[in-house]
């Protein structure tokens, strides 16, 4: 399902516009599988998916699989629609340079939505 | 051209033996309605409330904007201190701008920070308020983000400020009015929401006392959004649990900031408290 995210946000102006200084790889867990995404000024220019060998990230987004599925809802359940509703649950964790990640909050909320839409 | 029947002046209060400059709204002629404003934001969350032509036939409102907060300013000498909401100063500001404005008995009705410091208004200041109103109330919340992060020099604090608000409130909610919202957040001063959430998340602790309030001396209305996960439905059930007479009303669809994230929604839900405590 991840892999649509390079498309969904690429494809939206006013969701590129909030990462416009991004330049940055960062790994996205569903469960066990690992993504990483690499952003250059805002649109996404690929998605890899691992597993992966001595891979270097700027910061990492994890959750299990069944979590992400109710976050990728349309419409989500309420306490299930936000990166931090899922972190006060403890059910995302978040590792690596938390100021990078912090930096372009807005950005990484907006872009991991958009896979909502179908 | 349409102008708002609110007015807006500035007020010179003392608090805590310091000169303030109070920004503060108005509209509307009857009991007064005191709007309390979540963390790092303003009063403009409360325009539609100010708005509202059935509310100003009944209702004076007022919204100010705490000091450090939208067009109030913080005191002289900010330069050299680090701003940081207490329970004590929170409340003795909301007595001190009452006393200041000449509100008889006002009704108190805050949302987040506003709707945890009604509770301590419920338990200190029962008698001078005609009744509470408490938004997004919770008993405490405890901390799940480093709030340090919102006050980084090497963070854009408008950006990350707004990027924490926006997730706080429904994906229902009308687009425009939620991006309203964010931007007020984007417009903080660096560190002033970091120092409301000292209260929210670290002093501002009432689990122990909730008990003691008594509702008979002042009715106590909740009024949650189910999406909101700070001060989350559950958070406010608990509250009502041990509180005897407070009234929950869970507000379908909406988030963290029902009076400013969708303000039709919401204003569905307050009218007819407003009208139970008219009478």
């Amino acid at each position: 399902m991840i892999e649509r995210i390079a498309q969904l946000v690429n494809a939206d102006p006013a969701i590129v516009r909030w990462g416009r200084h991004m330049n940055e790889t960062f790994m996205v867990e569903v469960g066990e599988t690992q993504y990483l995404v690499t952003v250059a000024a805002g649109r996404i220019e690929k998605v890899e998916r691992g597993p992966f060998v001595m891979r270097s990230w700027r910061f990492a987004i994890r959750a299990s699989a069944e979590h992400w599925e109710k976050f990728w809802r349309d419409p989500p359940p309420p306490g299930w629609h936000d990166l931090f509703a899922l972190l006060r649950r403890g059910e995302v964790a978040f590792e690596g340079d938390q100021r990078v990640l912090m930096a372009h909050l807005l950005y990484l909320k907006l872009a991991l939505a958009s896979l909502r839409k179908r | 051209m349409k102008i708002e029947p609110i007015t807006g002046r500035y007020a010179h209060i003392e608090l805590e033996g310091r000169e303030h400059r109070v920004y503060f709204e108005e509209a509307g002629e009857g009991i007064p309605l005191l709007c309390l404003h979540t963390a790092g934001s303003d009063g403009r969350q409360y325009r539609a409330v100010l708005n509202d032509a059935e509310i100003a036939r009944r209702y004076r409102v007022i919204a100010f904007d705490m000091p450090w907060h939208g067009k109030s300013s913080p005191p002289a000498g900010w330069e050299e201190e680090d701003y940081r909401l207490t329970t004590g100063r929170y409340t003795g500001m909301i007595m001190s701008v009452a006393r200041s404005l000449g509100l008889e008995r006002p009704v108190v009705m805050g949302c987040s920070i506003g709707g945890r410091i009604v509770l301590d208004l419920a338990l200190s200041h029962a008698r001078e308020l005609r009744a509470l109103i408490g938004l997004q109330s919770g008993a405490f919340v405890e901390r799940y983000y480093d709030p340090a992060w919102l006050d980084h020099p090497e963070v854009h604090g408008g950006r990350a400020c707004g990027a924490v608000a926006y997730g706080l409130m429904s994906p229902l909610s009308p687009r425009h009015e939620v991006w309203e919202t964010v931007w007020h957040y984007m417009q903080g001063g660096p560190g002033v929401f970091t120092g409301d959430l000292h209260f929210y998340q670290v002093e501002g602790d009432v689990r122990q006392r909730i008990g003691e309030i008594d509702t008979s001396l002042c009715p106590l209305y909740l009024l949650t959004g189910e999406y909101d996960y700070s001060a989350s439905p559950r958070d406010t059930q608990a509250v009502v649990d041990r509180v005897k007479g407070a009234k929950l009303t869970i507000m379908k669809g909406l988030g963290h900031f029902p009076m400013s994230e969708n303000p039709e929604a919401f204003l569905g839900y307050l009218r007819p408290v407003l009208r139970e405590i008219h009478g």
